[in-house]
């Protein structure tokens, strides 16, 4: 298990310099690194299906938040409402971190889970479903209204960002139209 | 645990980053590493020790296998994230069209 302690360490650290450093750019390549590092996490927790998506998905954030921030690099400001933004951010953390020991000392220990619902899928997820792979079996027949709310939010995230982005019906009357295809 | 631990470090400093940070791209950088911790953990509960993949093949007996149920949610709840990061950046071009700056305290019409 050091391998996976090994790559945690190193997503903290990537994530650590994606919040601290001025560029955004190199803001941008670091969450990169810290999201491939998971990846690799995903494949040590043989979770093969989830790191595959994962990649894909990782990559398409990637070019899109670099379109984002190309060619806009802009100074960083930390001045003005200092201490109160600092005093909210660890009251937040703080009840946060309370909520979490508590919920972390009910949990079962690491590498030994209880698998009450899973178990009846391990043993008849075969015969009933005839899939070979169980997530497969699993997001495709015995949770199939899930797939469907996903490719519904999906879609309906695809029709949002083409009503932010598009240029026709956004002029109002006696504005100054100005063109820029980028 | 330790594990468990280093998880709960991650998702902290993807919330430090969202409620401390000025620029929205790094809001949605805080986002992104918040999300990045969640799935993690969500894998990380259903591992079970030198378990094996839940995936069958024809002649070999497999019995140690680990939860495939928080896999397949995990598959649904990475779809999301895109789709939310998606948004959440077009918004964010959108305001920079508008008001030249990614800087949330400068935007002058979210001022109270």
């Amino acid at each position: 298990m050091i391998d996976l302690y090994v790559l945690l360490i190193f997503m903290i650290i990537g994530a650590i310099i994606a919040i601290e450093v001025k560029d955004l750019l190199s803001s941008v390549v670091a969450v990169g690194a810290v999201g491939l590092g998971l990846v690799v996490a995903l494949l040590i927790l043989k979770a093969p299906d989830v790191a595959i998506t994962q990649l894909v998905v990782e990559i398409l954030c990637l070019i899109i938040l670099i379109r984002a921030t190309l060619k806009k690099d802009l100074p960083f400001s930390t001045s003005g409402r200092w201490v109160l933004n600092s005093v909210i951010t660890i009251g937040f953390i703080a009840v946060f971190l309370l909520a979490a020991w508590k919920c972390l000392r009910e949990l079962p220990e690491f590498g030994y889970p209880t698998m009450k619902v899973a178990s009846t899928y391990l043993k008849e997820g075969f015969s009933e479903t005839g899939a070979t792979n169980l997530v497969g079996s699993v997001i495709l027949d015995y949770r199939a209204y899930d797939t469907l709310g996903e490719a519904t939010i999906l879609f309906a995230a695809v029709i949002g960002v083409l009503a932010i982005v598009r240029r026709i019906g956004r002029i109002k009357r006696g504005e100054i139209v100005e063109e820029d295809d980028e | 645990m330790i594990v468990y631990l280093l998880c709960l470090v991650l998702f902290c400093l993807g919330l430090y980053c969202i409620l401390r940070k000025r620029n929205i791209i790094k809001i949605i950088v805080g986002v992104m590493i918040a999300e990045y911790a969640v799935n993690l953990f969500f894998i990380l509960t259903g591992y079970r020790m030198r378990g094996r993949s839940p995936i069958f093949s024809p002649d070999v007996d497999i019995t140690n296998m680990v939860d495939p149920l928080p896999q397949a949610l995990v598959l649904t709840a990475i779809v999301i994230g895109l789709a939310t990061t998606a948004l959440l950046v077009a918004i964010a071009m959108r305001i920079y069209e508008k008001y030249g700056t990614f800087d949330i305290t400068k935007i002058r019409e979210l001022r109270g």
